[in-house]
């Protein structure tokens, strides 16, 4: 609502032409956002990974996964090496032949996806339970806060592992286990703030429009919890990727047919004792810096979004 | 003080009550572990047989009250592999990782602490500097793979530190230590550096943080005034406070340490009760691994009940609910 009203109100007062920068929320957190350079770094960085994991079936040099063109032939081939018909294997090639820069680029795609995709879900998981919590009250706060501590209570990986442990591998079943062990940190922070936000005067006043219970929650109250769920947001994706990765590493999470960064480092780790480093290393740094580009991002929206230190 | 502690304790009890009705419902929707543990030559009748054996043809209502009713006396029941008593398996493993998670966490105080406080008195040095963006990358490196780099520097490359086992272990009232032995000390350091790291940053951070904060308020500048020392300022009223925040994360984060030991342990051959764990899923030993959770259970209930005391010890501002007045 005050996005709308700010940035509409200086058009009428200037002077046509001068085009004055209008200052709006979201124009304030980019600048302050931009003004760290190893955020930028890490947006860019981010940024470029994103696109290599979309665009990975186009700009991998080849598709490690088609039996047609991997040759058994080029195994544990170290960086550098070129094959028989001429392909340069520029990070080498694994235990089965595979170029390691393809893998790599595939083993992106999937562990990008399930790191977003369980951590959108829980963000709407936990914020649709904060939400509850917080505006109801009573039992249905207990209950579910009740829940939250329990799960907050335990490691997340112990949980996780035990519940892939039940479920079985797949990429469904990894999702769902790491939506089961994020929700609860997504809906104490929405609860917290949204207890806040409840007893504001624009909730009153728009109670007393008698809008109904569903708009003042979700049009309303929801917006104004937005900037700590988006810096819970980011170390969770974070996190979760790393989580994903470690479960695969164990062999609890991803089937084979769908490698994700974990399994690659896992596939290596049996070459490592013998010197061929580049089967686990690669993969390894491809997944730390796609972690560190998302952390730098999250340690630059805390400070931006955080409102006690807002100038 | 007493009623509080006797209503956490009720908590707890409760607690422990639906972890039990969760593990226990959740294990016995693992396959049915009759197909691995008997050879598949068998025919029905000799299925049925064990099936019975195992207690696993009755309702399953009547095997959780079997299961409660034996858990209180100790007993959880046979592991399928190797027939010996699941919880004598697991305790035989808990003196392993808990000498690795011990060390691990000892290593990230001995770290952490002079670090944090370090980068909280300079900020702008570039020592903090470092130290900080160090902390960063402790956080973001995942233990798996950083426990495959040191593996590739310290075992593989420069050939200084063994990558796997324990070492020579020394009994002592009846455990096997290995910290005892230069030989096991040897093969402690890297399993408990790769396990400490993401404990060191956490703690140089929160240390920093306390520093930062502290440092300006009133009872510092008094202190100064006073005349006293700047050593007994730093280490005697500037680090109690700095600390409140601490002990309590190291509770909470003990329990976090000895799950994720779990990969570390894989990771380093070690033999302790994580890798059993593993071990016991790729095989779905169910008493093991209803076990293990069983003990993580009441270890963390235990530390959480600790930890909240000793926080009302050390900060007498905390007003436990319950208590009286």
């Amino acid at each position: 609502m005050t996005i709308s009203t700010e940035a509409n109100a200086p058009t009428t007062d200037t002077a046509p032409s001068i085009v004055r920068r209008v200052e709006t929320p979201f124009r304030r957190i980019v600048s302050e956002f931009c003004e760290s350079r190893t955020a930028v770094a890490g947006f860019i960085i981010f940024v470029t990974i994103l696109g290599a994991a979309v665009f990975a079936p186009w700009i991998s040099p080849t598709d490690p996964y088609d039996l047609q063109t991997v040759d058994i032939l080029d195994n544990r081939m170290p960086p550098g090496a070129q094959s028989m018909t001429g392909v340069v294997y520029v990070l080498g090639t694994d235990g089965m032949g595979r170029d390691m820069l393809s893998a790599i680029l595939y083993g992106v795609r999937i562990s990008l996806f399930v790191g977003v995709v369980s951590g959108v879900i829980a963000l709407l998981v936990g914020m649709v339970m904060g939400l509850l919590a917080a505006f109801y009250g009573g039992v249905v706060d207990t209950l579910i806060m009740r829940l939250v501590d329990l799960k907050l209570g335990f490691p997340s990986i112990l949980i996780a592992m035990l519940l892939l442990a039940v479920l079985g591998k797949g990429v469904d079943k990894i999702i769902l286990a790491l939506v089961i062990v994020q929700w609860a940190n997504y809906a104490r922070v929405v609860r917290a703030t949204a207890l806040v936000e409840r007893n504001k005067e624009y909730v009153e006043a728009s109670r007393c429009l008698a809008l109904s219970d569903t708009s003042v929650v979700f049009r309303h109250i929801l917006p104004n919890c937005m900037p700590p769920l988006i810096v819970v947001g980011t170390v969770q994706v974070a996190y979760a990727i790393a989580l994903e990765a470690t479960l695969s590493f164990l062999g609890l999470g991803l089937p084979t047919t769908e490698p994700s960064l974990g399994l690659l480092i896992a596939n290596g780790f049996e070459y490592l004792m013998s010197g061929k480093y580049w089967i686990s290393i690669f993969p390894g740094v491809a997944l730390m810096i796609t972690i560190v580009s998302i952390n730098l991002m999250g340690d630059r929206l805390r400070d931006v979004l955080n409102p006690r230190l807002q100038r | 003080m007493t009623i509080y502690i006797v209503r956490r304790l009720l908590q707890s009890v409760m607690v422990l009550f639906i972890i039990t009705l969760l593990v226990f419902l959740s294990v016995n929707v693992i396959g049915n572990p009759v197909d691995i543990l008997i050879d598949p030559e068998c025919d029905q009748a000799c299925r049925a047989l064990a099936m019975h054996n195992f207690g696993l043809d009755r309702p399953i209502h009547e095997q959780y009250v079997v299961f409660v009713w034996n858990a209180l006396h100790g007993d959880l029941g046979d592991s399928f592999i190797s027939k010996v008593p699941a919880v004598t398996l697991i305790l035989e493993r808990l003196p392993a990782s808990l000498e690795l998670t011990v060390f691990a966490l000892l290593l990230a105080l001995i770290v952490g602490i002079p670090s944090g406080i370090w980068a909280g008195l300079k900020p702008d040095a570039a020592s903090a500097k470092l130290i900080m963006g160090g902390s960063t990358m402790g956080f973001s490196v995942p233990g798996f793979w950083l426990a495959l780099i040191m593996i590739i520097i310290f075992a593989v490359e420069l050939g200084w530190l063994p990558s796997s086992g324990r070492g020579e272990t020394v009994e002592a009232l009846g455990i096997k230590f290995s910290f005892l032995t230069a030989n096991g000390l040897y093969h402690l350091i890297l399993p408990a550096f790769t396990l400490s790291l993401y404990h060191m940053a956490l703690i140089t951070r929160l240390v920093r943080a306390g520093v930062r904060e502290t440092i300006f308020l009133d009872f510092i500048k008094f202190a100064h005034a006073k005349g006293l020392s700047r050593q007994r300022v730093l280490y005697i009223h500037l680090l109690k406070n700095i600390l409140i925040p601490v002990v309590t994360v190291l509770g909470l984060e003990f329990g976090g340490l000895l799950a994720y030991a779990v990969v570390t342990e894989t990771v380093f051959a070690w033999p302790g009760m994580g890798k059993l764990l593993l071990e016991s899923i790729n095989v779905l030993d169910r008493p093991v691994i209803v076990s293990y959770v069983m003990l993580i259970v009441v270890i963390f209930i235990t530390i959480n009940l600790v930890v909240d005391i000793l926080y009302s010890l050390l900060d007498p501002r905390v007003r436990l609910p319950g208590a009286s007045k």
